[in-house]
């Protein structure tokens, strides 16, 4: 390489591999216990004298293993972390059935207004009249929306809400003598969550077959309905992204043979303020604050998943709920005659409460009946580009708030699904949902939700397009070693799983290899 | 609406692309009878300026906990949190991304879970810890489940010292009958539980410090459990005990579950909170939820991903361990976070001045005629009696601004043993001058009462 007068290089020479093998931007950062040590603190506390033993002889022994750092260092470590992950804010995320919508900040802004965060869940009733008046608005809004008669705000998750429901059924049933009720109804295309839901309240779960347009035959619910069912837990909009057309008929049929209907509202973004589910005869149906009403996914969690029931199932809510009595709103904290008891300690999320009635708010209902319509506008929108090259399962339907591809069109190009979607990520793109739901070969199902604008949806569906054109075109290589511009390229899933390390472990207490 | 990117313009152009004439085509497979024909009787849209005047009328209808003394606990704690925490989990990238199901571009929230396991375990002394639960109460009613299926026996014995709040949830779980056995409270810390384990004994869940504020004997109870072939649940509420008391590991516990609200994250009203779990190494294939394990990537890079996913429900479904599904992710994170800026030093620092103030607490209450302590053991909570009903003496110091605790009947109304008692806690943040005003308060309310 050729130097200047000062002796620097002039021109690009062979870079050294740099030490930390992550680009500069994005070094590999160490894990917290490779730089923290057990001295280092990023709090100042006082030293103190405690006058007396009051621990009963159970002082600590063991060591603990803490690593700590400075504010300073924290900052780094955090930050340097973050970059590693994909957001909503750095672009779009289309994973079908997860509605990853934009998080407005003002409802961060307000979820941490000391009169919401800094109250303690047992304060005297007295103390929280603003907070049970927050819990009995956002109660309004949910029933007004699905128009049922009550809702239970306190499962802390979707999963959550559909066990709090699925317990009502059960405890009602079991209230009017039906308790040999044993079988619970669920549609190949279900969430994994449903079966496991009603598996794990001692149901044995019925199958129901799809049918070739990817949505359920009421016939088909009338052939598995007997004496023993329980309950029907159906999505809708389904997780083909169809609505059920046949859906009103399947809840007559399944109140006509003494069974519940379970709706899973997952997809309720789609329509929220266009159709209220209690309309079509549901009798529970939980809501994910975290997708329909816009609280942030976190990085998985904290969700929040009320539900709302039915004339027959409100009596059956769990506690605590909010009744108002006499001028001031009172906390119904211990289960009288048929309620539930408890399914979380305390009064669910309230932080999410907050964050959800803040976009309501700001929504409007007329917003929110427009920000469905631009669910499923951008969906169709993004099937109609896409649909002469990629293979729809279920053509000729307008899709809701989803739209759902098969592996059809990658037959012979050596491209699988999990590979197409990864190569998207070189693309810039967060990849879809994949092998979801499991009744379509090779399924990716795209959810754009109504946040993003046309001009994001049309550079996705360009990029697909040419992904799919150089698929087509053999370039297989491409797809199969992609990502290759993400923080990782594939990680060895089946050597995580075959020998787990689950915690970090000093250098010095791992086993020595063999001679 | 500042939240939708369309213009009419632009979704009239897209409509044309799909060849539809109107948006209500796009919703022609839903039955007529179903679509509403006008708009659901809701306000209209409004600006952020309204609509934070009116969450800000709302806030100002409750008495914060930091507008005066508070001695409530009871399962969440009022501490300090640096400002970092908060800072950082509000990053778009931390606060807006899902689930890491995509490892490659997911590898933060992956190496924070990782590194918020081994905190976890090593906090508990425990081998393996999960990337957390929805809370406390959740935590132990999934690890009462686990411990039915590592036994293959039914019978759960909850001890009295257990959270009314945890028992009660446990109780909805699982249903009442010959196969969950919940002991009566035990507000004077009395030993209940070793001699109900028999041969169908699967697991006892005994909190430490329990509920009424007593430390408990985790080794005897250990002993007890696996000389019959049961299982010890080990149940925390407040994580910074750990700072100073025996972990659970240590002591014999099988699962270790505990509430880390006390850790990055506020109260919340009750929620969300970060439910922890952690177990022995054995037991990992039945425990529910996420974890996140070490591997390396095609170019031999360490990285990590999500893994045992064959006991969770969307890939087992109705064989799962658990409906669980999404967690307490960015709770999660806020504990790391706080736990790293801690660190060991910082830690223990935190627990002696927590106990340091519930030293000068119990001796303050001592002070105070007709107050009797119940506690000979504590960590930064304990309980007291009043010659009196305690839920109108609460009530009377609240109007004073003064939150004196948790009357116990509240939780337990159908027990007249708990009438005359209080749940007290200090922190970090409980001040001399708190202490003080809540003697005096309390004195006076009790002379009144005595009058």
């Amino acid at each position: 390489m050729s130097m200047n007068t000062q002796g620097r290089p002039t021109g690009i020479g062979t870079a050294a591999p740099a030490v930390t093998s992550g680009s500069s931007l994005l070094p590999n950062e160490p894990l917290l216990f490779e730089i923290g040590d057990r001295e280092h603190s990023g709090v100042d506390l006082p030293d103190v004298e405690i006058d007396g033993s009051f621990l009963g002889g159970f002082e600590r022994q063991s060591e603990i293993d803490l690593a700590g750092l400075t504010e300073p260092e924290t900052l780094r470590h955090y930050v340097r972390l973050s970059r590693l992950n994909y957001s909503i804010d750095s672009g779009m995320y289309p994973l079908g059935s997860c509605t990853m919508k934009h998080n407005p900040r003002l409802n961060e802004k307000m979820a941490r207004l000391p009169g919401f965060a800094d109250i303690h869940p047992l304060q005297p009733v007295s103390t929280v009249q603003g907070a049970l008046a927050l819990m009995e608005e956002l109660a309004h809004w949910l029933m007004t929306l699905t128009n049922t008669a009550a809702v239970s705000l306190t499962p802390k998750a979707g999963a959550h809400g559909e066990m709090c429901g699925m317990m009502a059924i059960r405890a009602a049933q079991q209230a009017a003598g039906q308790g040999h009720r044993t079988v619970v109804l669920v549609p190949e295309s279900a969430h994994g969550t449903n079966p496991a839901t009603a598996a794990s309240l001692g149901y044995s779960v019925r199958s129901i077959p799809a049918r070739d347009d990817g949505t359920v035959d009421v016939e088909a619910v009338k052939a598995a309905l007997s004496p023993d069912v329980a309950a029907i837990m159906l999505t809708n909009p389904n997780t083909c992204g169809l609505f059920e057309p046949e859906i009103i008929e399947i809840a007559a049929a399944v109140h006509e043979a003494g069974a519940f209907f379970y709706c899973d509202g997952a997809n309720f973004n789609a329509i929220m303020g266009v159709v209220r589910p209690g309309d079509l005869g549901i009798d529970a149906m939980h809501i994910n604050l975290h997708k329909t009403f816009s609280t942030p996914h976190g990085g998985g969690g904290p969700g929040a998943g009320p539900v709302v029931l039915s004339e027959a199932l409100a009596p059956f809510a769990p506690v605590p709920f909010v009744r108002k009595s006499q001028g001031s709103l009172a906390l119904v904290e211990h289960a009288e005659a048929r309620h539930l008891g408890r399914i979380t300690a305390f009064n669910g999320q309230m932080g999410m409460y907050v964050r959800a009635l803040t976009y309501m708010l700001s929504h409007g209902g007329d917003g929110l009946a427009q920000a469905a319509k631009d669910a499923v506008l951008n969906a169709n929108y993004i099937k109609a580009r896409l649909e002469h090259v990629f293979s729809v399962p279920f053509p000729g339907q307008p899709c809701m708030h989803e739209a759902l591809f098969d592996d059809s069109f990658l037959e012979g190009s050596g491209v699988s699904t999990l590979d197409f979607a990864k190569a998207l990520i070189d693309e810039g793109f967060h990849p879809m949902t994949m092998y979801f739901p499991l009744v379509v070969h090779g399924a990716m199902l795209v959810e754009p939700t109504e946040s993003e604008s046309k001009q994001t949806l049309d550079r996705f569906c360009d990029v697909m397009l040419e992904l799919a054109a150089d698929a087509k075109a053999g370039n297989s290589p491409r797809f199969t070693s992609a990502p290759t511009k993400a923080p990782r390229r594939r990680l060895d899933e089946t050597r995580a799983a075959r020998s787990p390390v689950l915690t970090w472990e000093r250098p010095d207490e791992l086993p020595q290899a063999a001679e | 609406m500042r939240y939708l990117p369309h213009s009419e313009h632009e979704r009239a152009d897209m409509l044309a692309v799909i060849g539809a004439r109107t948006a209500a085509d796009l919703f022609a497979r839903v039955p007529r009878s179903a679509l509403l024909t006008e708009s659901v009787n809701l306000p209209p849209h409004s600006p952020e300026f309204l609509v934070e005047a009116h969450m800000k009328a709302l806030a100002a209808r409750n008495h914060a906990a930091g507008d005066g003394p508070l001695f409530i606990g009871a399962g969440a704690y009022r501490h300090h949190v640096p400002a970092s925490v908060d800072h950082l989990i509000q990053r778009s990238e931390w606060l807006t991304a899902y689930t890491p199901y995509q490892p490659e571009v997911s590898q933060g929230t992956l190496q924070m879970l990782f590194e918020f396991q081994t905190q976890v375990a090593h906090l508990t002394g425990m081998e393996v810890a999960n990337a957390s639960m929805y809370d406390g109460s959740t935590a132990t009613a999934e690890a009462v489940l686990m411990a039915r299926r590592l036994t293959r026996r039914n019978r759960i014995v909850l001890s009295g010292g257990l959270h009314p709040h945890y028992r009660d949830v446990v109780r909805t779980y699982l249903g009442d009958g010959p196969d969950l056995i919940c002991l009566p409270a035990s507000p004077e810390g009395q030993g209940d539980i070793l001699n109900r384990i028999d041969a169908e004994t699967a697991a006892i869940v005994v909190q430490t410090p329990d509920f009424y504020g007593h430390l408990r004997d985790l080794r005897a109870a250990a002993d007890a459990a696996h000389a019959a072939g049961a299982l010890l649940i080990v149940v925390v509420t407040e994580i910074v005990s750990l700072g100073l008391i025996e972990a659970p590991g240590a002591l014999g516990a099988d699962i270790a579950v505990a509430e880390g609200q006390s850790i990055g994250n506020a109260l919340n009203f009750g929620g969300p909170y970060v439910g922890l779990m952690a177990t022995r190494k054995e037991f990992v294939r039945q425990m529910p939820g996420r974890l996140c394990g070490e591997t390396v990537d095609a170019d031999g890079n360490r990285g990590f991903v999500l893994t045992l996913s064959t006991r969770e429900q969307h890939i087992r479904r109705e064989k799962a361990t658990s409906n669980i599904c999404t967690n307490s992710g960015l709770c999660a994170l806020a504990f790391s976070i706080h736990m790293s800026l801690l660190g060991e030093a910082g830690f223990k620092k935190l627990a002696r001045l927590n106990h340091h103030n519930a030293v000068k607490l119990a001796r303050m209450l001592g002070t105070v005629p007709g107050v009797e302590l119940l506690n000979n053991s504590f960590f930064n909570e304990m309980t007291i009696r009043l010659p009196v009903p305690a839920a109108p003496v609460v009530e009377l110091l609240a109007r004073a601004d003064v939150l004196a605790g948790l009357p116990v009947s509240r939780l337990e109304p159908d027990n007249p043993a708990c009438a005359n008692l209080i749940v007290l806690a200090a922190t970090e943040l409980t001040t001399d001058a708190d202490m003080e005003m809540l003697a005096e308060c309390l004195n006076a309310a009790l002379s009144e009462e005595v009058q």
